[in-house]
């Protein structure tokens, strides 16, 4: 049980989003992709959740192959990916987007559990039920669109820059929850981020993409203290 | 007093009707972001279907229940065989833009083409079902027959039933969520195709029925839905394009506006009220009199 990209290319138009990158996601790990604006995170998750076409290489999730498999079929099959800027239906109230994630589960007493079990997660969205998401915060929509990616019991949560644009303290509330929901169950997490600091803190493995190359892979505690991670991409 | 009556009631039902075709174009807006224009076409094929039916059988009531069935399996057709195929080779450069409309209107022009080869340009006539006899009120016939008001009564009920399927159902939540956000629809496991069909197969039914309503007051040709295509795009685009209800209350707008104009200065105001309707909507409220002035957040 692993998520396996190799030698993974994509282009984004006439540019080479990422260049034969390689990287391993061990079932039930948190592995988080730090890098700069512009190094192709966003463009590797939409590969990988079916939204946008690869060129070559392949990414394999528990031996099956989930390059130029549809989005819609992937999510069934336990794949979930959050986009970024906190997606969610603006249109439609909270209990609507969290029943979407739910509407083709055929065991409809376990989406009503999970449902619970979100609720008991973000009690903020059980007091917003009927309001629609395009009234909640920035924090509350994040926890809106992951929270409806849980609906569907996923296996593999592709998260893309969930902590974008929110306050120290709802991202710090977030990456507690991812973190905890990584140790409780066999959920397996690629988290994308430029907070490359916090997303490292609750990472088990951190992969560093520039310029859409891997620079480098380790545990997240040794990129932590390694120099050169910490110079060009911690700040300090 | 009586003028006034009459006019109240013709403009409901000629609402009424609007609202069908407006319904149908901003079904398929919705889904498919296309102003279809083979609407017409589409609506018009059924209701010869329909006609065929009711001439067969001697009875509207199938022909009724054979155009808007034939009319969902149409639509469904044409989203599936000829939108869905365009759409995937069409992907770069101006004409993605346009390619889909043309098509849309190539439709038009080849479904009105085959209507004349099997049926010819002659009008026909479909019977209704019940009297199109002005009323009697207090002694004066007034110009609203008992068919206008079942067209009334018929419309009515398909909004409702419209209003439940996509209000209190899961493949309500299924077409809103599509039609809003067809990625985070996608990601959540949603099959946005198989929903973007649906809602042509809904729009196709709404011509059907839009034309089994519409041809006994009038007479049944290959182009005899044309006028009621440009007065249901005028009827959804003061809704906004994107609205269920916009589209209703436009249509309303739009048939109280020229039943009045008609009815108390002069019928050849019909056009010209209906166009002037729609300059000044685009002039004053580009995205429909019930948007609301504030953009929409991301």
């Amino acid at each position: 049980m692993s998520l396996v990209v190799e030698n993974l290319t994509i282009d984004h138009g006439a540019i080479r989003a990422i260049d034969n990158v390689s990287f391993t996601v061990p079932s039930g790990q948190l592995a988080a992709v730090i890098g700069a604006n512009g190094a192709g995170k966003t463009t590797l998750l939409r590969t990988l959740s079916g939204l946008k076409e690869s060129k070559s290489g392949s990414a394999t999730w528990n031996g099956n192959s989930i390059l130029g498999k549809r989005a819609e079929d992937l999510a069934r099959t336990g794949i979930m990916h959050v986009s970024d800027g906190k997606s969610v239906i603006a249109e439609l109230s909270v209990k609507e987007n969290l029943a979407l994630a739910g509407l083709w589960r055929k065991d409809k007493k376990d989406v009503a559990k999970a449902t619970d079990e979100v609720v008991e997660m973000f009690p903020i969205l059980g007091q917003r039920m009927s309001q629609t998401a395009g009234s909640l915060s920035g924090g509350e929509r994040q926890m809106l669109a992951i929270g409806r990616a849980l609906i569907a019991r996923p296996k593999l949560l592709l998260l893309d820059e969930p902590s974008l644009g929110l306050a120290p303290l709802i991202i710090e509330q977030i990456f507690q929850t991812i973190k905890t929901l990584v140790n409780k169950t066999d959920l397996t997490v690629l988290l994308v981020e430029q907070n490359a600091m916090g997303a490292l803190k609750i990472a088990d493995e951190g992969i560093v993409l520039n310029l859409g190359t891997v620079v480098a892979v380790d545990s997240a505690q040794s990129l932590l203290n390694d120099p050169a991670v910490r110079a060009a991409y911690l700040g300090f | 007093m009586n003028q006034f009556i009459t006019a109240v009631l013709t403009s409901l039902s000629s609402g009424a009707i609007y609202a069908l075709m407006s319904i149908a174009l901003v079904l398929v807006w919705r889904s498919t972001r296309v102003i279809n224009f083979a609407q017409a076409g589409q609506a018009i094929l059924t209701t010869y279907i329909g006609y065929e039916a009711v001439t067969r059988s001697g009875s509207y009531w199938v022909g009724l229940i054979c155009a808007v069935i034939s009319g969902a399996l149409l639509g469904a057709g044409i989203d599936r065989f000829f939108m869905r195929p365009i759409f995937k080779r069409v992907n770069t450069g101006p004409i993605v833009m346009i390619a889909p409309v043309v098509a849309t209107l190539a439709l038009l022009g080849i479904i009105q083409a085959v209507i004349g080869f099997i049926w010819g340009l002659s009008y026909q006539i479909i019977e209704a079902p019940v009297s199109t006899e002005g009323l009697n009120i207090f002694g004066s016939i007034i110009a609203f027959s008992p068919f206008n008001l079942m067209v009334l009564i018929a419309v009515t009920l398909s909004m409702i039933l419209l209003t439940i399927l996509f209000q209190k159902t899961n493949i309500g939540l299924a077409l809103r969520a599509s039609a809003y956000a067809p990625e985070i629809a996608k990601l959540s496991g949603i099959r946005v195709d198989a929903v973007r069909t649906l809602g042509w197969a809904l729009a196709g039914a709404a011509g059907g029925l839009a034309g089994m309503l519409y041809i006994p007051g009038s007479n049944l040709y290959p182009n005899a839905m044309d006028v009621l295509l440009v007065f249901g795009f005028i009827a959804a685009v003061i809704g906004g394009l994107d609205s269920l209800f916009g589209a209703v209350a436009g249509a309303m707008i739009l048939g109280f506006a020229v039943n009045f104009s008609a009815s108390y200065i002069s019928y050849k105001l019909v056009f010209p009220t209906a166009f002037l309707i729609l300059i000044l909507v685009l002039l004053i409220k580009p995205r429909g009199i019930f948007s609301s002035s504030k953009g929409r957040k991301d």
